[in-house]
């Protein structure tokens, strides 16, 4: 029996899982990360455009502030996320980023004086500040009130990745990779480590810890068409569920992003749209203004990805073997930004498809489609990122339903989630670490051991005929054609069944080879396992869910209903031998709001039941500041709703040209 | 092996058939021997090895091991040896191949995992170590203050080398690496050179000196230069060595 021992256990090696390394490092604590790959190889570095935080820099994003990162954020979401999150998510962003640029992120500097860029299609000149001159520049993103999202080129997530991960390296935090958590150790409610699959030779591991993190990001692959990387399979997230006691949070809020391109589903950055690049039909027409008036492409992308599928039936699309798409057009950008702030982009585009987008005119069209993309929902946690539910089990990243994104995360707040969760969370997980002692006894630890080795031995044993390939290519189609963009009651229905008829059917595959060492098909039988409870949590919460909420559309219940629906699905699988979650739901508050729900500002008007509490909270709210009289803007935000944060974090942001104001 | 439905899809749709030949070795079983296997199958439009591979695998051969993750030529993961050339196999396209034969081999200088998986982490995290891969300055950073300004051409010049993805592909391509095999490589001669530019970095050229001024590194370099042939990022590896190597003779 081999053990590990440790301080602090990070399961994910992407942004989020090295981040919070560092943290639990510089508290002095032995710290383990373990990775499915090479950490450098997470899907944190295939973001592309940008992280979003208020530094307010260039002329576009001049007046930006938390108070309006938050608002974004919150809209964005349709109100489904933890406001408490947002605001300690926002007022640390900026310090992420300042962090990072010291670190060495080469982020794109403002060059003073008159500089050309595209907005709505036209050619306009702003004018960068002379006292701005070299400072992080930003571009502008969906759903955003200023340009925000600050970025290297469109290759944004790599270069965050690598300069975290090297940190981590400089202060010798311990990577093991190709290290596959399979199962979480637990007793009496507290989280004791992981099992670990050694990937290189079949062995298992305990790793034991004092605080364990799981930060292995989301679970796209469960759908067919996903920008989404191959180890994006949420097993991380499974392997909290199968603990029967770590809740997950609106695993149903799956965000699809407009723009993948055709048929690879390989990602083109919001970016594209964001520096001016304009949707086109199959008539070369410019049809998002009609849909969106006021932000047209640059509306959030639960609203752009469903006004591409309604346009799409009604005709417009291009037809192609591989079904219907639409155009993105970056070639009125011109070449030389293309070249310089699209670089990959025109690399896949080019090299997947053979279009060069700088080419004018229809040739440097590319095909897109909106596909699967991002996972809002994922293990429930409290704002310091410790689950609901387990003790000594935190999370961070895309892996959680902290609850940042709500039903629906905006463009450019992801890889900041990641990193700003890694200070944040990183650090409660570490006091918690230096707090805790390990408490784990062998024997309990063996027993988690032994039942790992005996599953994996009774796969093996598995006689039925059936093939996984098979079974995972029938789930990946179920999610793909019935909880996609658009959803509705019996397709849901369908699937919950269909899904749960090939759950069953996991036990009548026969593995051909028997080895317990490097087996990559014995690798697949227990992830599709558990790839499929996490596809019928999300099937099941979206069949239930009778409303419209940011990416959860329902065609038959299209209007979100806070008077029914403004909380939060929370799934279990009390049981090992469910072949179903279990789900409930967990209220949010709206008296406690700092901006009660109304109307996003984009998207279809007069589609929300709103709730009365609203207007109580909103008259509450005015009463509160006319009471305050003129104080600034951190005594409101303080008096409508306070809330935690670690001290360092906690402190003003200074920007040019306002100070700490 | 050629799979049922792909025999069907040949006839239906006239798309040839291509032969892809793999190197199949598992080092952990004392059994298994070194032997090439060869899969036929239909090449159907756009096809990458990805999407080859991962057919073979799911259709053909289950035991198949090999490493992909982004499959966007943005991860480095999938590197190994194309019909003698080493590349990203997600960014090849089999319709590249005339012939529509294609041998794949696991990338030389690494060790060897399992038929094409190799083990490029370690490596590359000891790579980094060595070559102290982070921003070296002296004071610590308030992050609540504005950032320092820095030229925006200069950053621009450090994000052209900070493209690097740690593939491997240079150092299977390198001579010096087959003979000495501490040789920290182009790809970490690049990130030397990235660090030097970055006016966040308070090096020295003498503390550089320390870490790459020896045969392991940049005078190691036999300037073959097979690194920037076959570099999938296309980085100026020859320039960038020479730069390095200009510094460290001057110490």
């Amino acid at each position: 029996m081999k053990i590990v021992y440790t301080d602090a256990l990070i399961v994910g090696g992407g942004l989020a899982g090295l981040r919070s390394a560092i943290a639990a490092k510089d508290k002095g604590l032995d710290t383990i990360v373990l990775s499915m790959v090479p950490v450098k190889r997470s899907h944190s570095a295939a973001a592309q455009g940008g992280m979003q935080a208020s530094l307010g820099n260039s002329v576009m994003g001049e007046g930006d502030n938390e108070d309006v990162h938050f608002t974004d954020t919150v809209k964005g979401s349709d109100w489904g996320c933890d406001q408490d999150v947002a605001r300690m998510f926002v007022t640390t962003a900026p310090k992420a980023i300042r962090q990072l640029a010291a670190w060495g992120v080469p982020w794109n500097r403002i060059g003073k004086g008159p500089r050309e860029v595209i907005m709505n299609g036209k050619k306009e000149t702003i004018v960068e500040k002379d006292e701005t001159h070299g400072l992080i520049n930003a571009r502008d993103f969906g759903g955003t009130k200023k340009w925000r999202t600050c970025y290297t080129s469109d290759a944004t997530g790599h270069t965050m990745l690598y300069a975290v991960a090297n940190e981590a390296l400089r202060r010798n935090v311990i990577i093991h990779d190709k290290k596959e958590a399979i199962s979480i150790i637990h007793e009496n409610g507290i989280c004791g480590g992981v099992i670990v699959r050694d990937l290189i030779t079949g062995e298992l591991i305990a790793y034991v810890a004092k605080g364990t993190m799981i930060a292995t990001g989301g679970y796209g692959r469960i759908y067919k068409q996903s920008t989404n990387a191959i180890i994006c399979k949420g097993i991380g997230v499974a392997i909290a569920l199968e603990t029967g006691i770590v809740t997950l949070g609106n695993m149903e809020a799956v965000q699809f992003h407009p723009t993948p391109i055709v048929p690879s589903g390989i990602l083109l950055t919001e970016g594209c749209r964001g520096d001016g690049g304009i949707l086109r039909d199959k008539d070369g027409y410019r049809f998002m203004p009609d849909y969106e008036p006021e932000k047209k492409e640059l509306a959030s992308r639960d609203v752009v990805s469903r006004r591409m599928i309604e346009h799409i039936r009604k005709g417009k699309g291009v037809k192609s073997p591989y079904g219907d798409h639409l155009w993105l057009d970056i070639s009125i950008l011109g070449r030389e930004h293309i070249e310089k702030n699209l670089h990959d982009v025109q690399d896949i585009s080019m090299t997947f498809n053979g279009i060069d987008p700088a080419d004018e005119g229809q040739k440097g069209w590319m095909p897109v489609l909106p596909m699967q993309h991002y996972s809002m929902g994922g293990i429930r946690t409290k704002s310091n990122g410790e689950s609901t539910t387990m003790k000594g089990l935190f999370c961070a990243g895309e892996a959680s339903c902290w609850d940042l994104h709500g039903f629906n995360r905006l463009g450019g707040n992801s890889v900041s989630e990641a990193v700003v969760a890694g200070m944040i969370v990183g650090e409660y997980f570490a006091d918690y670490c230096v707090e805790t002692h390990l408490r784990t006894n062998t024997f309990t630890i063996e027993r988690f051991l032994e039942a790992q080795m005996n599953y994996l031995k009774e796969i093996l044993s598995y006689d039925g005929g059936k093939n996984i390939f098979d079974i995972k290519d029938r789930m990946r189609t179920i999610m793909q054609d019935k909880v996609g963009v658009f959803r509705n009651g019996k397709d849901l229905e369908d699937a919950v069944y269909e899904l749960e008829d090939l759950l069953k059917m996991v036990k009548e595959v026969t593995v051909t080879d028997k080895s317990l060492g490097n087996n990559p098909e014995l690798n697949e039988v227990y992830r599709v396992t558990k790839m499929l409870k996490l596809a019928l949590c999300v099937a099941k919460g979206a069949l239930e869910r009778t409303e419209s909420r940011g990416a959860h559309f329902r065609e038959d219940y299209t209007k979100r209903d806070d008077m029914n629906w403004l909380n939060r699905t929370i799934a279990t699988w009390v049981n090992p031998n469910d072949t179903m979650p279990t789900l409930s739901y967990e209220e949010i508050d709206i008296s406690k709001m700092e901006i009660p729900p109304a109307f996003r500002g984009y998207g279809r008007k007069g589609a929300i039941v709103l709730n009365p509490l609203s207007d109580r909270r909103e008259r509450e709210i005015a009463k509160i500041k006319e009471t305050l009289g003129a104080v600034d803007r951190f005594t409101i935000q303080e008096a409508l709703m306070d809330f935690d944060l670690p001290k360092e974090y906690k402190r003003k942001n200074e920007r040019v040209g306002v100070g700490y104001d | 092996m050629i799979n049922q439905n792909d025999q069907e899809l040949q006839n239906e749709e006239g798309f040839r058939e291509i032969e892809i030949t793999v190197f199949k070795y598992n080092p952990q079983n004392k059994e298994s021997k070194p032997e090439y296997q060869t899969y036929k199958l239909v090449e159907t439009p756009g096809m990458t090895l990805y999407i080859a591979l991962i057919k073979i695998w799911s259709t053909m051969d289950h035991h198949l091991s090999f490493d992909f993750v982004c499959r966007a030529g943005i991860c480095g993961s999938c590197s190994m040896v194309v019909n003698g050339k080493p590349r990203l196999a997600c960014k090849t396209r089999t319709s590249e191949f005339e012939n529509g034969k294609i041998t794949l081999l696991p990338l030389p200088t690494f060790k060897h995992i399992k038929d094409l998986s190799v083990d490029t982490g370690n490596w590359m995290n000891a790579m980094s170590v060595k070559v102290e891969s982070w921003i070296h300055a002296k004071e610590e950073t308030d992050i609540s203050v504005v950032e320092k300004p820095i030229e925006p051409d200069v950053a621009q010049a450090v994000f052209d080398l900070d493209r690097c993805i740690e593939c491997g592909i240079c150092l299977a391509a390198c001579s010096t690496k087959i003979m000495h095999d501490d040789f920290v490589g182009a790809v970490g001669l690049n990130r030397t050179a990235r660090f030097a530019i970055d006016p966040h970095d308070e090096r020295s050229d003498e503390e550089f000196y320390e870490l790459i001024g020896d045969d392991n590194g940049v005078f190691g370099c036999m300037s073959l230069m097979g690194c920037e042939d076959h570099c999938p990022k296309d980085l100026p590896l020859q320039t960038k060595i020479a730069y390095m190597r200009r510094k460290m003779v001057k110490v």
